[in-house]
């Protein structure tokens, strides 16, 4: 069965690139574009791993991620943070927030391929 | 009937004398042409006011009886006019700054401006000086029969027609007409004041004349005269040493405390300075009021028939000599004594009925000022009316009901020593700052419980049975009243003044010190201790959630519109604000209270403004003002607080540079972070698509071509961002180099409908307004972009069903203005601050800009020299650009 991957982004040429490359790697991609209902997004499909932006509109994804660690179904879910804002404290943050992986835009294809097949193999 | 009829008929005259006076006083008040009623010798004439119908008839008939006794009613006012004009400067200072309308509005103030010792000291002004007005009705009654027992006729007038009725209603009449025409209690009344400086002259006048002609006309000159008193009764009086100092010191006291000298004595006073006229001239007048007491007396004793009333002897004397004109005149100078008096008395007494029963009834009934149904102003008015009214009125039945048997001199104590019971509370509370209102309650209930007691009621009327007087109460011997305590054989007034006195005072002290007082008599007391230290800057009141409009609806009921408006826009000004609304600051706050108390009295005031600022009336912060207070004169250093002050203007500078420093630096971090993300984002759709594009496995043509457009797109967008960028920053830095040109309005407006590519857009763009007339002298390139940014947000964000912009062009004073509103949902309020701001984006979707459209065309209209703004409330987002008046003229 097809690992499942929700990919959090509100740019959409940047969604279209990722789940083109995680299609081609045999994932079954799903995408979502706000930060408001992002939670509960994440606990309806509960897919086996999150691709989540940080800049998004209505909420920050450092908030949405601190609430998905604060609740038990989602606590242990792989999230692999992307951010444009590529400075050190902003890695600070994502590892306090509780990023499982933190990777700056833009990024190389085979790295996030690569992130993603580490995470599930964790 | 002759003398008689004549006699009514110069009395009118004279009443129509003063009236006018009274009248053309007020008018040149009014006028501003008043300057000489502000004269230090009108304040001493007013305060003549002492010397009433019981020293101008009663000081002969006190002579007559007890010698140079007498002496001691003038000596006591002129001791404390020389020697204690420092404490009458003091009281006359705290008068003025707190806004005291009476006595009992100067203890209420000092002891935390408490109702309840308003009411009190009222009242005992009450009981006190009802039996004082009716001695001024009887006098004035006596002396009309005096002229009647020669003429039958009159004497069955004047015992037809009740004269103390008649005298008592026009005394009302004028007291109403002059005494109530303001407001403000704190106001002069300059046509009364001007009214009693005149029979201030007429009295003394008279009284002078009387003796002239005694010396010399009856007893043959100086000489003659002298020994005509050796020989008499008076030669051989000798003095009574307690009587002598308890009289002295009673009437001391009396000028003190009495409401109706603390109504001329203060409430009148126009200026301090003049109290160094009063403090040698009123002494001097008492002086010339008694020369010719004794010379009258002992002729009177004389010529008189044995026990005709030696109170009347001024006036007999002459009758019996046939000098009716002088005799008349003598009746006017008592008159002038008798009616004075009651004027300011019912004034005094009036305000004091008014503000600290009647208005406090009122207010409770009503709910307070701000809530209250009516004018306030018309109830204080109509108060103080019938208070007068009540107060003529107790004196007049007073007078039926005590016959009027009983000697003036004896009345004029009486009501002297129960008035002294004011004095530990008033001269504790300015000397004291210990004394506390429990201690001024304590010492006034029992002071005057023992001069009722001891001195009221067993002189009049038969108030107390004989056999209490005699075996003392329930037959315990050292409780009679005038043998307190087993001390027997002294004089019933002293005794009843020595032990008032005492006890009042000792009882005043004790509770005093055993009491704490409440913060805000702290306060008022540190006010008035110390007023010569710091006036002006009572604070009773701390911030809180006053209402200001309701402070205001409040004072307007009660000071009128027009004075409260302005009164409170100069408080709004003061505070740096427009409009009427001031902050309710403590200090704000106090200058109302102050200005309220003018009218209504500071226990009142107090209320009406505590029942708005809702209860709380002192706080945390008023503590600290005590204390602060206490420190300041503890150990107060001038150079110190500068040096403080200094230092902490220095530490100021000092954090608002960091802060700028700090805010600055924020700013740049956040500019740079923002940078980086806007520069991040089309890179990564670029590098994850060329990625793509580069191991192309398996793509079709289709993606292909719509990747590589994407690719496109975003190094487009990548592109535009750095040109803003740069745009912006040139134009930040004021690099820019202008291209002047000339060029309509209306071209411009139309080259940027076609750059925007409106045409092609569903956007429909309509035009209003004289464009083509107005010939501009500026960057036309740089205006243009500022038109094409607008109007691509317009085709941007526009959310309309059928979008559409409207293109307003208006002169306007000078001005052109060009206004961008189209029929969208326009931008939410908490938004349209932030929209000129870098980076600031209103939607959440993805409509291509970075955010430095508005934030550029907003720079290059300040460098142009014009405005760019958002219009709130025309519907849909609209923008107005204006262009000032050097960049345009009319076309050719």
């Amino acid at each position: 069965m097809a690992r499942r991957v929700l990919i959090i982004e509100d740019e959409p040429n940047i969604i279209e690139a990722i789940s083109f490359i995680l299609t081609r790697d045999g994932w079954q991609v799903d995408t979502h574009s706000n930060g408001h209902d992002a939670v509960s997004v994440v606990q309806a499909r509960a897919p086996d791993l999150v691709i989540l932006d940080v800049m998004l509109p209505g909420r920050s994804g450092y908030d949405i991620l601190t609430d998905l660690r604060a609740l038990p179904a989602t606590q242990d879910l792989p999230v692999l943070m992307l951010t444009a804002r590529g400075q050190a404290r902003d890695r600070e943050l994502a590892e306090k927030a509780g990023a499982s992986r933190f990777m700056t835009k833009p990024f190389s294809n085979a790295d996030v391929i690569e992130a993603l097949n580490a995470l599930v193999a964790e | 009937m002759g003398t008689l009829n004549i006699l009514i008929a110069v009395c009118l005259a004279y009443v129509a004398l003063l009236f006018g006076v009274a009248f053309m006083a007020e008018r040149a008040a009014l006028k501003g042409r008043g300057n000489w009623l502000r004269s230090p010798w009108i304040y001493t004439l007013s305060l003549s006011i002492y010397c009433t119908a019981w020293t101008f008839y009663g000081a002969v008939g006190y002579a007559a009886r007890s010698g140079l006794e007498f002496v001691t009613i003038y000596l006591g006012p002129s001791l404390v006019m020389v020697g204690w004009w420092w404490a009458l400067r003091k009281m006359v200072r705290i008068g003025r700054t707190q806004r005291i309308t009476s006595v009992a509005d100067l203890i209420s103030s000092r002891y935390g401006k408490s109702g309840l010792l308003a009411v009190c000291v009222t009242l005992l002004a009450l009981i006190g000086i009802t039996p004082y007005i009716s001695l001024q009705l009887q006098s004035v009654t006596l002396s009309f029969s005096s002229f009647a027992v020669s003429d039958a006729e009159g004497a069955a007038l004047i015992a037809a027609h009740d004269t103390a009725l008649w005298v008592a209603i026009g005394l009302a009449l004028f007291t109403i007409l002059f005494g109530t025409r303001n407001l403000d209690a704190n106001e002069r009344h300059h046509g009364v004041v001007m009214a009693i400086a005149v029979e201030a002259v007429v009295k003394l006048f008279a009284l002078i004349a009387v003796g002239v002609f005694v010396v010399w006309g009856l007893a043959g000159g100086i000489g003659p005269m002298l020994e005509r008193i050796d020989a008499s009764e008076i030669g051989a009086w000798q003095m009574d040493r307690g009587r002598w100092f308890g009289l002295t010191f009673l009437s001391a006291a009396a000028f003190l405390t009495l409401p109706r000298m603390f109504q001329v004595l203060v409430v009148e006073n126009e200026d301090e300075g003049h109290l160094r006229t009063a403090a040698w001239a009123f002494p001097t007048y008492l002086f010339l009021m008694s020369l010719f007491v004794v010379p009258i007396a002992v002729v009177g004793l004389e010529l008189m028939p044995a026990g005709a009333n030696p109170d009347q002897f001024v006036l007999t004397v002459p009758l019996s000599q046939g000098q009716d004109g002088l005799a008349m005149l003598s009746f006017l100078g008592g008159f002038s004594s008798a009616t004075s008096m009651v004027i300011v008395a019912s004034i005094a007494l009036s305000t004091m009925v008014s503000n600290h029963i009647v208005m406090p009834i009122f207010l409770r009934v009503t709910r307070g000022g701000a809530s209250g149904p009516s004018d306030v102003r018309h109830v204080v008015i109509l108060a103080r009316r019938i208070s007068i009214g009540i107060v003529l009125t107790l004196g007049y039945f007073y007078y039926k009901i005590s016959g009027g048997g009983t000697a003036l001199a004896a009345i004029g104590l009486v009501s002297f020593a129960g008035l002294a019971q004011l004095l530990p509370a008033m001269m504790g509370g300015i000397f004291w700052r210990g004394a506390t209102r429990n201690g001024a309650f304590a010492g006034l209930v029992t002071g005057f419980v023992l001069w009722a007691y001891c001195l009221l009621l067993p002189q009049f009327g038969g108030g107390l049975p004989v056999a209490v007087v005699e075996q003392g109460p329930w037959g315990i011997g050292w409780l009679r009243p005038h043998a307190l305590f087993g001390i027997q054989g002294m004089d019933p007034l002293l005794h009843a003044v020595m032990w008032s006195l005492l006890l009042n005072a000792t009882v005043f002290v004790l509770v005093s010190i055993a009491s704490f007082p409440s913060p805000l008599e702290r306060l008022q007391g540190a006010q008035f201790v110390n007023i010569f230290e710091h006036s002006n800057n009572p604070q009773s009141w701390s911030g809180g959630v006053a209402q200001s409009e309701d402070l205001m609806i409040m004072a307007q009921r009660i000071l009128g519109p027009a004075e409260v408006q302005s009164f409170f826009q100069a408080e709004a000004a003061r505070q740096g604000l427009a409009g009427f609304l001031p902050e309710p600051t403590p200090d704000f706050l106090a200058r109302l209270e102050r200005e309220l108390s003018g009218a209504v009295g500071g226990a009142t005031a107090h209320a009406m403004v505590a029942q708005i600022m809702g209860a709380a009336t002192v706080s945390v912060e008023d503590l600290l003002a005590v204390a602060d207070e206490t420190a300041q004169m503890m150990e107060y250093s001038s150079q110190l607080e500068a040096k403080s002050n200094e230092l902490t203007r220095t530490a100021r500078q000092l954090r608002a540079a960091n802060d700028k420093l700090t805010k600055l630096s924020v700013q740049k971090d956040a500019f740079l972070s923002q940078i980086s993300h806007e520069l991040r984002t089309p890179m990564t759709s670029i590098r994850a698509f060329s990625e793509i594009l580069r191991d192309a496995d398996g793509l079709k043509a289709q993606d292909l071509t719509r990747y590589a457009s994407i690719i496109h797109a975003e190094a487009i967008r990548l592109t535009r961002l750095l040109d803003d960028l740069l745009d912006l920053s040139v134009l930040e830095n004021g690099q820019v180099n202008l291209n002047i040109r000339e060029g309509t309005l209306a071209d411009v407006i139309s080259h940027a409908i076609a750059a925007a590519g409106a045409d092609m857009h569903p956007l429909k763009v309509r035009r209003i307004g004289p464009a083509s007339d107005i010939m501009l002298r500026t960057d036309l390139d740089r205006l243009a972009q500022v038109f094409i940014n607008l109007i691509a947000n317009a085709q941007k964000y526009c959310d309309a069903e059928r979008p559409e912009l409207v293109i307003e062009v208006n002169r306007r004073s000078g001005r052109i203005i060009v206004d961008f509103i189209d029929n969208g949902t326009g931008i939410a309020p908490d938004a349209q601050g932030m929209i000129f701001e870098k980076f600031y984006r209103v939607s959440d979707r993805q409509a291509g800009g970075a955010g430095l459209g508005l934030a550029i065309c907003r720079e290059i209209m300040d460098r142009l020299g014009g405005t760019l703004g958002y219009l709130p409330g025309q519907g849909g987002a609209a923008f107005r650009v204006s262009l000032p008046v050097a960049q345009w003229m009319a076309a050719r």
